[in-house]
């Protein structure tokens, strides 16, 4: 087999591909249809994981987590006594030690509208743990007495009706506002970009000694210990060390969040109905993909037949069959990804409750392998009948 | 012509072929024998069902004989593996089957040219030569088209082409005239007759067809596997197809 055969045949293929426009065209919106259904749906699903784990993702100054042993998720606080964070801090490697406050509290707009939210607490003196993207105000705007950070999404929640912002018109900005949280009043100094909750309350940041007041009785302070590691200290043995100085529980922050994802996975039944829905999408793609093109290679077989009878070799009609494949799959592939995009593109612009579900490159490659081993199977598949020559198929009417 | 008898270009000797029909085998061709010379266009005829489709793939190389012996072109096809095979088709073989079996995304040039390519030359340079025989063949107008914009008999002409472009020593048809109108299946024996004159070459055609007997050289009765008798006076021929 030389290269110019190889052209030569790859030519054929390519026409015998093109050559019914109409069909060519059914094949490869039939790949993305698929793909778009199957990145689609893992997104989305990785995306609500993710948001489970939100809070622990946006303190991105962090290394480590310290918690009591009995926290499997950080949902679910247990506090510390304040006598935790001086052992955190004289433990060898540890950079720095914050404080840091979670609490679920109630908050009352001026107008008597009440809303659930997540008051954060971050360390007074450094404010570490406090939100990265702040979109109107300054973090040291927090210093001011009653001040609080809001998420820019929880501010709509909280005072819907001015969705300006949303729609292309100037939003009246949140800095100024008032809210009543546990009968004291915080002021709005900034918004805040965050990832979605996966409760989708609007999130409230503010320091430390503020928070405890914001939250409702009984009150328990320090949930958690952020912890940065001296540079090029190894994080997870940095963790063993405190556990063992302190016996405290003590987590890298990537690990932390994994064991979130994972009760929220293992505990709830969102997860697992919401991943039969990936499935199912996934099963859908992969039987619309191979459906569609081994009924293609099978309309074909007499054209493979034909040529086979004219002393094409096997290997050559392979070769012919996935490059045919491989066009549609990276066409269909292509043009599938790109409506998934442009699908979290507008939805992430137009509706806050899809707000943080994005195209995850882990899925697009995913649906690539997925895509090309269903292309690879169903054509090897499709393609035996025409590798036994059969002078039925080649001589018959 | 010198005294020396040029051999054959096909030779089947004792050729038996059983297929496998569930536990049993089905027995179909009862040992053949039968040549066909160079020049020649050799009739092959008889009943449905009689084994005609399977000797003519014997003879070519699609299927192998279970027992006997075929030489095509002096080469002995038993024993050869898969790929060989294949290259033999490739080689020495034309094929015209009675659906043409055109590609339909392929112009008639193109299409002409595909044994050429499959013997690895380039698409364009094939496409000329496949081009000069369809022109031989009073296709030069049609070469742009496609398949569907043709005819039945055009589109016959296009597989005629395709089976003499590389100059094949023997040229299998199975019934070439079956979907064509009279004078369109006369047209293609004509041609089919022009190509057999080549002294190198040898053509078979199984038909059915009585109106195309008078272009036989030869014609081989075939019944139950067996051929039972082969004809070569052309007014025995004659008498046949009335
Ligand atoms: N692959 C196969 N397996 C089993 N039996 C087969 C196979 N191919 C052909 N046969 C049988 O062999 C016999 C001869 O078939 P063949 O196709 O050679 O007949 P034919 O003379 O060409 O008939 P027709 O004129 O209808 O085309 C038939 O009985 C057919 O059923
Ligand atoms: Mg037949």
């Amino acid at each position: 087999m030389n290269y110019v055969q190889e052209h030569a045949v790859g030519a054929i293929a390519w026409r015998m591909l093109t050559g019914d426009r109409a069909k060519y065209l059914g094949l490869v919106f039939g790949v993305a249809f698929a793909v778009m259904l199957m990145t689609q749906q893992a997104s989305i699903f990785v995306g609500l994981m993710l948001r489970t784990a939100a809070q622990v993702i946006d303190v991105t100054d962090a290394d480590l987590w310290v918690m009591d042993p009995r926290i499997i998720y950080v949902d679910e606080t247990e506090p510390l006594p304040e006598s935790a964070l001086w052992r955190v801090r004289s433990v060898p490697g540890v950079e720095w030690a914050a404080p840091f406050f979670k609490a679920l509290s109630v908050a009352r707009a001026p107008d008597g509208r009440l809303q659930q939210v997540f008051v954060l607490g971050v360390d007074d003196a450094t404010l570490a743990g406090a939100p990265s993207r702040m979109i109107e105000g300054s973090v040291e705007d927090l210093r001011r007495p009653g001040a609080v950070v809001i998420d820019r999404v929880g501010a709509l929640f909280i005072w819907p009706g001015e969705k300006g912002s949303e729609t292309g018109s100037p939003r009246r900005s949140d800095v100024g506002r008032t809210l009543e949280m546990a009968d004291r009043r915080a002021t709005i100094v900034g918004t805040a970009e965050t990832s979605a909750p996966f409760t989708t309350f609007p999130v409230v940041y503010t320091r430390y000694s503020e928070a405890l007041r914001f939250a409702p009785p009984p009150r328990k302070p320090l949930s958690y210990i952020l912890v940065r590691a001296q540079a090029g200290e190894d994080h997870a043995a940095l963790a063993a060390r405190i556990a063992a100085e302190t016996g405290l529980k003590a987590l890298p922050w990537r690990q932390f969040a994994w064991e979130t994802i994972r009760y929220y996975l293992q505990r709830t039944g969102i997860p697992i109905n919401f991943g039969i829905t990936v499935i199912l999408g996934f099963v859908v793609g992969a039987a619309v993909v191979g459906q569609t093109f081994s009924i293609f290679v099978l309309e074909n077989l007499r054209q493979f037949g034909a040529l086979k009878a004219m002393g094409v070799a096997n290997g050559t009609i392979l070769r012919m069959v996935l490059l045919q494949g491989a066009a549609i799959g990276i066409l269909g592939f292509g043009i599938g990804i790109g409506m998934a995009a442009a699908f979290f593109e507008i939805t992430s612009r137009t509706n806050v409750d899809l707000r943080g579900f994005f195209l995850v490159w882990q899925v697009a490659a995913g649906t690539a392998v997925a895509v090309a081993l269903i292309i690879v199977g169903s054509a090897l598949l499709a393609i035996r009948r025409a590798l036994v020559l059969d002078p039925a198929v080649v001589f018959r009417t | 012509m010198s005294a020396v008898v040029e051999a054959p270009i096909v030779q089947a000797r004792g050729v038996v072929k059983d297929f496998a029909a569930g536990d049993e085998s089905l027995r179909v061709l009862h040992g053949i024998d039968l040549d066909v010379r160079a020049g020649e266009l050799m009739l092959v005829v008889g009943p449905s069902g009689c084994g005609k489709t399977t000797l003519i793939s014997i003879l070519a190389g699609i299927l192998s004989a279970t027992e006997g012996e075929v030489r095509v072109g002096g080469r002995a096809l038993g024993g050869l593996s898969a790929r060989k095979l294949a290259a033999f088709r490739r080689e020495t073989v034309g094929f015209i089957f009675q659906q043409y079996n055109l590609l339909p995304s392929l112009t008639a040039a193109e299409n002409a040219a595909v044994p050429l390519v499959a013997r690895g030359e380039r698409l364009g340079a094939a496409e000329k030569k496949a081009r000069l025989v369809l022109e031989r063949l009073g296709m030069g107008p049609h070469a742009g088209k496609q398949p569907r914009q043709l005819s039945g008999g055009q589109m016959q002409r296009v597989a005629i082409a395709r089976a003499l472009v590389h100059d094949p020593a023997f040229i299998v048809c199975d019934e070439p005239t079956a979907a064509l109108d009279a004078a369109s299946g006369r047209a293609a024996m004509e041609l089919l007759r022009d190509a057999a004159r080549d002294p190198h070459r040898a053509v078979v055609v199984v038909t059915h067809d009585p109106r195309i007997y008078g272009f036989a050289d030869r014609l081989a009765e075939m019944e139950d596997g067996r051929v039972t008798r082969v004809l070569d006076e052309p007014a025995a021929i004659r008498a046949l197809s009335h």
